[in-house]
């Protein structure tokens, strides 16, 4: 969607490509400018280790994308970058200060804040409450102020603006007064992120931004986390949608068996042996085409054939 | 007539009162933050005895009694919150409700009697109260009059109730009232906004429960005594009632809900008796005799709240369109 995506998106775009354009294709590669680095992060839940990733990386200003296949613990890793579960080893920076072991809402307030892969709106207060709840710092949100509107009522008012805007730019204004819970599953992804922006981060971690969105809403979706990184934001996603993947990332990390497998640009990743491996299997030299199965079942016929002998043989000369 | 004359009193009276304030309370907790508490009977007992004990037994002012009474519910509530705020809503409930069990049985225990007066309960401590009383006979509108005692009661309660229904309407409209709401909602969504969601459920948790414990005043002045048996888990369950009756979430749920709930169960218990009453009762025997009468109003009355429930599950204030939404 061009129109939601401002012209600073594309200098910005460009500018990012250049500056990984000579970052290494391995795991845990170095970036020019980490906003956010992890370290040795390992969870356990009993004897499955879901998450033991040793080292990655993510650019600031960059769209990554977290891809593997299902159970490969990208949310997990997500909650426990996020301060939503504890790990077992390791540490994490971000912005050159260690979030690791930090409550959530502290991580909120630094700057990183998610979305959740289920969809989580407050139902039962409306869309414009949902937005202003997003808001840090509320002088109307400590128990004593509280009581003395005079104290908060100029705060709200621009909050109330701020969040306007972004109900406007999210195509949520219409929607305004509506509880939250009459929302359809996609209108509660857009009020999701929108609500995420209200707390100004730096970093936003969407967990499935795409999931169970129709195909029209995921282009004006797409549209909007591209003008995310237009806004200057750095965004780190875990997506399963392929085509969003190739089409609005800058970098790209896999994650499989709760490791890190690969990383590199959406072009080098698609190719990648490791990836397919992933996701395939290692043994997926399945026939691709018509003639390369009926050439494979031609081979395996022969060697049969080889193995029993005249039987075979004989076989073949009544048929014909 | 004699019945609806005396309905009506006991609806506006001291035992509406109690409920009107215990169920605010828990409106601040459920209806509004979300926590099932099931000790509101324990924070009340907290009061009521605190009050009790400082003047009854250690000869101290009337007011350092209410101080004690209010300091001690603010640290039950910490007691109560510390290790269970961390956890799912439902452990809350289990852990108030034997708190509350815990409460009273404390209170009522031999080992205790010297300071707690033991099943027998603690007398004596209303005084000060009393001297304040401006009122000198037999007080109110119309035919619809008190004991001097009880109006003064009846009028420091309901003074109460607008005082604490002021203060809910004006937090619940206000940002932190919106973040409470939201706790309610879903408390993961509100973490990652960067709300501090524990420190907010411990405030709501201390409001409600110091809301709750003027309930446990108002239960020990009005019938100038104390006793274990005035904290009963059923108290709580009533307040319960009481407030879904009236809609949860609603300022005024619980007051409407409670003045309700009091006319209604003795209108019944009043007309029940009068039908069954002297020699040749209205009500034939074989449907039911003057001993059934008190009970059959309970029965009466839990079968009006479940058709309720069915047919109007939000109560009486409440927005059937706002309950309707899936809470995902």
């Amino acid at each position: 969607m061009p129109a939601d995506t401002p012209i600073a998106d594309f200098d910005r775009h460009a500018e990012i490509k250049q500056a990984l354009s000579d970052v290494e294709h391995e795991p845990g590669a170095k970036k020019p400018d980490p906003i956010l680095v992890a370290d040795n992060v390992v969870r356990r839940f009993g004897g499955l280790t879901a998450v033991d990733v040793d080292h990655v990386e993510v650019q600031r200003g960059a769209i990554t994308a977290l891809i593997g296949p299902n159970g490969a613990g990208k949310t997990t890793f997500f909650n426990l970058l996020t301060g939503f579960d504890r790990p077992d080893t390791g540490s994490w920076h971000f912005n050159d200060k260690s979030v690791s072991g930090v409550p959530a809402y502290k991580v909120a307030r630094r700057g990183m804040v998610r979305t959740f892969q289920l969809t989580k709106v407050l139902s039962r207060l409306t869309v414009i409450e949902n937005m202003r709840l997003g808001a840090t710092e509320q002088r109307g949100e400590q128990l004593v102020s509280c009581m003395i509107p005079g104290l908060w009522r100029t705060q709200e008012k621009a909050n109330t603006e701020r969040a306007d805007a972004l109900l406007e730019r999210f195509k949520l204004d219409a929607k305004r007064e509506d509880f939250a819970g009459s929302l359809s599953g996609g209108q509660r992804k857009l009020l999701e992120m929108a609500r995420a922006l209200m707390v100004d981060p730096e970093l936003v971690m969407l967990d499935e931004p795409m999931a169970g969105v129709n195909p029209a809403l995921k282009q004006s979706l797409l549209g909007h986390v591209k003008s995310l990184r237009g806004d200057g934001k750095t965004v780190l996603f875990v997506e399963h949608d392929m085509d969003m993947v190739r089409d609005i990332s800058d970098w790209v990390v896999v994650m499989a068996q709760g490791r890190i497998i690969a990383e590199g640009p959406p072009t080098a990743i698609m190719g990648d042996q490791r990836v397919i491996d992933a996701y395939l299997g290692a043994h997926h030299d399945a026939p691709m085409t018509q003639e390369e199965e009926e050439r494979q079942l031609a081979e395996v016929a022969e060697a049969i054939e080889a193995e029993l002998g005249e039987p075979g043989t004989t076989s073949e000369e009544t048929s014909s | 007539m004699d019945v609806i004359e005396s309905a009506l009193r006991q609806g506006l009276g001291a035992d509406a009162i109690i409920f009107a304030l215990a169920a605010i309370g828990l409106n601040v907790h459920f209806g509004y933050t979300g926590l099932l508490n099931f000790g509101q009977a324990g924070f009340m007992a907290m009061a009521g005895y605190g009050l009790a004990a400082t003047v009854s037994t250690f000869g101290l002012p009337f007011f350092v009694g209410i101080l004690v009474g209010l300091g001690a519910t603010v640290v039950f509530a910490l007691l109560l919150g510390v290790p269970t705020l961390r956890l799912r809503a439902d452990y809350l409930a289990i852990v108030t409700i034997a708190a509350a069990e815990i409460v009273r049985l404390t209170v009522g225990s031999v080992t205790l009697k010297d300071w707690f007066g033991g099943r027998d309960g603690l007398q004596a401590f209303t005084g000060t109260f009393r001297d304040l009383n401006p009122f000198s006979e037999r007080t109110g509108f119309g035919w619809l009059t008190y004991r001097a005692y009880d109006a003064w009661v009846i009028l420091v309660g309901w003074g109460l109730v607008v005082l604490r229904c002021l203060i809910v309407w004006a937090l619940m409209r206000s940002p932190w009232g919106r973040v409470l709401k939201s706790i309610r909602e879903d408390e993961d969504a509100v973490r990652s906004l960067g709300k501090n969601v524990y420190g907010y459920k411990m405030q709501s948790l201390i409001i409600g429960g110091l809301i709750g414990s003027l309930a446990g005043f108002m239960t020990a002045l009005r019938q100038a005594a104390t006793n274990p048996d005035d904290y009963f888990t059923e108290v709580t369950f009533f307040a319960y009632t009481v407030l879904i009756l009236g809609g949860a979430a609603r300022v005024l749920g619980p007051v409407v809900g409670s003045i309700l709930f009091w006319f209604l169960i003795n209108l019944l218990g009043g007309f029940f008796t009068w039908a069954t009453r002297g020699d040749d009762p209205l009500m034939p025997t074989w449907l039911m005799t003057s001993n059934q009468a008190s009970l059959v109003r309970f029965i009466i009355m839990g079968l009006a709240l479940m058709l309720l429930m069915i047919y109007r599950p939000q109560g009486i204030l409440g927005d059937r369109k706002e309950l309707a939404l899936d809470a995902r």
